[in-house]
C-alpha cells in the first residue's frame, strides 16, 4: 500500500504529460482527416492546448520557484489567438473564393 | 494518502475523462456546431487543470481567451460559413483515418514510452510565497520584456491582417478617375450592397437578387 502511495506520489508529472500526449495525438488525427477547415483550425487550437499543458506540468513539477512554463503559456495563447484570427479570415476569404470549404477543393497550387 | 491529495486525484480524473471525450467529440463529430462547442468543453476542462497545477491566473486567461475569444471566433466563422453540403467522397476514403490513426496510436505510445522512461529531475523546492500573479508580471517586466512588447506588435499585426482578408474584395470594374468627385479618405472601397430590408419578403427578394449577382 506504501510502496502504491509513493508510486502516485512520484508519478503525478507523467500522468499530465500522458494526457498531454493523448489530447496531441488526438489534435494530429483531427488534422489530417477532417475535411472542414474549421475543424482543422480547432485540431490546431488543440495541438497548441496540449503543448500548453506540458509546459505548465514542468513548470509545476520542475520549476515551482520562477514558473517560467507560465509565462510561455501566456505568449502561447497569445500567439494561438492571433493564429486563429488570421486563420479564420483566411478560411472566410478561400470561401468567397471557392464556395466551399472542403479541404479537398484547395488545391489551388497543385500542378 | 490523505484527503487532499484523494481529492486531486479524483479531480484530475473526472477533468481528464472529460477533456480526452470532448476532444474526440470535436475530431469525429460530423457537425461542425456540436464540435465547436465541445471545444469549449476542452478549454475549460484544461483551465481545470491547470488550476490543480497551482496556476490560477494562466487559467483565467485561459477561460477569457479561449472560451471567451478563440471559440466566439470560430463560432462566427462557422456562422459565416455555413453551408450544408455533403463532401464529395474520396476513392479509397478508408486508406486516410486507418492510417492517421495508426500513425496517431503509434506516436501517443512513442511519447509514453518516452515519458515514463525518462528520470524526471524534480524540484525539491517548496511552492514559493509570494502569488503567481506577481511572479509572471516580474518576468514579464525583467527578463521577458522584449518578448512581451513583441507580443502586442504581433497582435497588432494580426488584427489588421484579419481586418483586411475578411474584409469583402474590390469592386473590380471599378475605375478610379482623378477629375470625378474624390472618396472619402477614412472609407474602405467596397462593393455596394443592397441594405436589408425590415419585412421578410424584402429580405427573400435581396436573397434572390444576391444568389444572381
Amino acid at each position: 500500500m506504501y510502496d502504491f502511495e509513493d508510486k502516485f506520489r512520484n508519478m503525478q508529472l507523467q500522468y499530465f504529460l500522458l494526457l498531454a500526449a493523448a489530447l496531441f495525438c488526438i489534435g494530429i488525427y483531427g488534422l489530417i482527416t477532417s475535411r472542414n477547415a474549421v475543424r482543422v483550425l480547432m485540431s490546431i487550437e488543440l495541438l497548441l492546448n496540449a503543448v500548453n499543458l506540458n509546459l505548465m506540468a514542468f513548470s509545476s513539477y520542475l520549476d515551482p520557484l520562477e514558473i517560467k512554463g507560465q509565462v510561455f503559456t501566456v505568449f502561447v495563447i497569445t500567439v494561438a489567438a492571433a493564429e486563429a484570427a488570421v486563420g479564420l479570415a483566411i478560411i472566410l476569404a478561400i470561401y468567397r473564393n471557392r464556395d466551399t470549404v472542403d479541404m479537398e477543393q484547395f488545391n489551388l497550387l497543385k500542378w | 494518502m490523505n484527503l487532499a491529495e484523494g481529492v486531486q486525484l479524483v479531480s484530475f480524473a473526472i477533468l481528464a475523462v472529460m477533456m480526452i471525450g470532448s476532444a474526440l467529440g470535436v475530431v469525429l463529430f460530423s457537425n461542425i456546431v456540436y464540435s465547436a462547442f465541445l471545444l469549449a468543453g476542452v478549454f475549460v476542462s484544461i483551465s481545470g487543470i491547470y488550476l490543480l497545477l497551482n496556476a490560477d491566473f494562466v487559467a483565467t486567461a485561459q477561460i477569457l481567451i479561449y472560451v471567451g475569444a478563440v471559440n466566439v471566433l470560430i463560432l462566427f466563422a462557422i456562422m459565416l460559413v455555413n453551408k450544408r453540403e455533403d463532401f464529395k467522397p474520396l476513392p479509397n476514403a478508408w486508406v486516410r483515418p486507418t492510417m492517421t490513426a495508426i500513425v496517431s496510436a503509434g506516436l501517443f505510445v512513442l511519447l509514453s514510452t518516452m515519458v515514463l522512461v525518462t528520470p524526471w529531475a524534480y524540484s525539491t523546492e517548496s511552492v514559493s510565497s509570494d502569488t503567481t500573479i506577481v511572479l509572471i508580471g516580474q518576468h514579464f517586466f525583467s527578463d521577458f520584456l522584449l518578448p512581451f512588447e513583441l507580443a502586442s506588435v504581433l497582435l497588432l499585426m494580426a488584427m489588421v491582417g484579419a481586418i483586411i482578408l475578411a474584409r469583402r474584395e474590390f469592386l473590380p470594374d471599378q475605375v478610379i478617375t482623378p477629375d470625378k468627385q474624390q472618396q472619402p479618405v477614412l472609407t474602405l472601397p467596397e462593393r455596394p450592397r443592397e441594405l436589408v430590408g425590415i419585412s421578410s419578403d424584402k429580405t427573400s427578394n435581396l436573397d434572390d437578387s444576391r444568389r444572381s449577382e
